[in-house]
């Protein structure tokens, strides 16, 4: 035991000597959770109306003073001209175009009346299309204001919709705890690397593999420090996720810290293995940014898994990411438990051991 | 002089076509200072590494402390000690805590690690920079320290690869003081030199041209066969002929 125990001293001596890396493992996670939610939102703002007025009623201007009150919209233009709105839209000071065609009240109460039309720039389509939906939920609601003022029976609602789990329909509650994700690939993912190569690079792993040192010994000895520093990180941005954005998780505690600590075992061991095949900072780090790209895009953190085409969906099973995303959101919004998701731990397991094993057997003492 | 310490025969390393190490036999023996001399490529290193178990031979046998080379590497790197042409202690530890980090490598008890680690410092003299990292040691230091850290452990045979390398002259001279007290000691020193005055101080000498050991004996012998004053001439009229590797004057 003795030579684990000084190889382990080593490096919390090391860390604690760096004057750059402790700083790092607490700025990263405050500056991640204060700052990602708010820039990663889908959450569509500011959509900029113009509205074609031809009937000049009183609905056409019920429905317009429901636009601007709406939160999310904003009436830029009301006009009776459509080149002029025509001009707004192609100009991008408009993102949608109202038109209300002429003699629409007065043939709403014929059966058949003209429709209303919605033109909506679609360059972005998220914004295209969010909008579209905030705006012809907007109309609907004038229009059934309308209608239940003038006719004694009272239209029926005729849908309504719940949002389970995350009531107020807020990206950011369904972005957060995957975000955490990201401090664990940086921490947990290039420190053990960065730290093999650096022993590579300054020559000080020639001393060691020269020595009769056991290799589970020495590559456990890089990866403990990591673990304990991913442990930390995990209970800052959680900290900060309680208080800044009052979400706290619906499921157990314990079973995000044990997701946790399976995923930090399965990146670290990932990237002791690849740092065992890098002889050069470089060579390490083109490597880990390619799996870190994809683990990014292709594991459901920024979208859907199921809106993949199918090859991209069977290849995210191979993905480590993809578990923990699912449990994290699953225990933070839904309050899962680990019996009703077992599947997530067991191939976070299995990834776990075997990325830590594959570390150790590709640590060469000899050549 | 009849005990064995290492025993090479017909070694040979080759990296796809070029052979590096190329049929090389010889034995060296208990408390000697070898000297293993060769121009810059002429495969010292490459010879080295597979006698202290960095690296598999492609053919050949040899064994070293009594173990063998090919399957044993790992029982050898217990009993000898090794100090690279790279520097390559912990830069950001202090002294005692590299001496401690190595001496518990090796499995000494922490105890033990204590005592060494205390006798290691007042031999070097070093006891006021016990916790001076090590980083900030002038390089004569570093490489004293290099050295007693390699023999920590009280190994069989002590592998030095161009220890004095950039070393200056008195410092150079200290070194080889503590390379005879080991000696003394009973310890095998395995040393590759490219300062010929150094190779005068070796109880023997082999000198390697382009992969082959070409010469081996005692510097006063190899000094009467060569027909030459100093070593210095006996490795320049050697070293010559050699074909690869830097052309000396």
């Amino acid at each position: 035991m003795r030579p684990f125990v000084v190889l382990l001293q080593k490096e919390f001596i090391k860390l604690g000597r760096d004057s750059f890396l402790p700083k790092l493992i607490i700025i990263l996670p405050i500056l991640i959770m204060l700052f990602a939610p708010l820039l990663v939102t889908m959450d569509v703002r500011n959509v900029k109306v113009a509205v074609v007025d031809l009937d000049h009623s009183t609905t056409s201007h019920r429905i317009m003073s429901h636009i601007s009150a709406a939160e999310d919209l904003i009436l830029y233009r009301a006009t009776a001209e459509f080149e002029l709105a025509m001009r707004d839209l192609e100009d991008g000071n408009v993102d949608i175009i109202v038109q209300i065609p002429k003699r629409f009240e007065r043939d709403m109460t014929l059966s058949t009346p003209q429709k209303i039309s919605i033109m909506a720039n679609a360059v972005n389509a998220t914004k295209g299309s969010m909008g579209t939906q905030y705006i012809a939920q907007t109309i609907a609601r004038a229009l059934t204001e309308v209608s239940n003022e003038k006719s004694m029976e009272r239209m029926p609602e005729l849908i309504t919709v719940q949002n389970r789990f995350n009531p107020t329909l807020n990206y950011s509650h369904f972005m957060i705890p995957a975000l955490m994700i990201i401090i664990f690939i940086l921490v947990c993912g290039f420190l053990p690397g960065l730290s093999i190569v650096e022993e590579k690079e300054m020559g000080t792993i020639e001393q060691i593999n020269v020595s009769p040192v056991n290799r589970f010994h020495f590559t456990l000895s890089k990866l403990i420090p990591y673990w304990l520093i991913g442990i930390f990180a995990l209970f800052i941005s959680m900290l900060i996720v309680k208080f800044v954005y009052k979400l706290s998780p619906t499921g157990s505690v314990g079973t995000i810290y044990f997701g946790a600590f399976l995923f930090i075992l399965t990146i670290s061991g990932l990237s002791l293995t690849i740092a065992n095949f890098s002889d050069t900072l470089q060579q390490l780090m083109f490597v880990l940014f390619f799996f870190i790209m994809i683990f990014i895009m292709m594991s459901g953190l920024l979208t859907p898994i199921d809106s993949m085409p199918k090859w991209a969906q069977i290849i995210t099973y191979a993905l480590p990411p993809r578990y923990f995303i699912d449990i994290l959101r699953s225990v933070y919004l839904k309050g899962t438990t680990i019996a009703e998701q077992w599947e997530n731990f067991v191939a976070l397991g299995a990834f776990s051991v075997i990325f830590n094993i594959l570390a150790a057997i590709t640590y060469k003492k000899q050549a | 002089m009849s005990d064995i310490v290492i025993s090479v025969r017909n070694l040979t390393k080759r990296f796809g076509n070029f052979t590096a190490v190329n049929d090389i036999s010889f034995d060296v023996y208990r408390g000697e200072i070898f000297g293993f001399l060769g121009a810059n490529g002429a495969g010292k290193t490459t010879a080295m590494r597979m006698l202290s178990g960095l690296s598999y031979p492609t053919s050949g046998s040899g064994t070293v402390a009594g173990f063998d080379i090919m399957r044993e590497g790992e029982m050898i790197k217990r009993h000898i000690g090794y100090m690279s042409q790279r520097f390559s202690l912990y830069n950001n530890l202090t002294v005692a805590e590299n001496i401690t980090l190595f001496a518990g490598i090796y499995g000494l008890s922490k105890q033990t690690t204590e005592e060494r680690r205390d006798q290691l410092l007042a031999q070097l003299k070093f006891s006021s920079e016990r916790d001076t990292l090590v980083g900030a040691l002038p390089l004569g230091w570093k490489q004293k320290l290099a050295f007693a850290i390699a023999g920590v452990h009280s190994p069989e045979v002590v592998f030095l690869d161009e220890p004095t390398g950039g070393v200056d002259p008195v410092t150079r001279r200290q070194f080889w003081e503590m390379i005879y007290e080991a000696a003394e000691g009973g310890t095998t020193i395995f040393v590759t030199t490219h300062y010929m005055d150094e190779a005068e101080y070796c109880s023997r000498v082999s000198i390697m041209v382009d992969g082959e050991v070409r010469a081996l004996n005692t510097p006063t012998r190899l000094k009467q066969q060569f027909n030459a004053g100093s070593m210095d001439e006996v490795f320049r009229s050697l070293a010559r002929d050699a074909i690869r590797g830097e052309l000396l004057i």
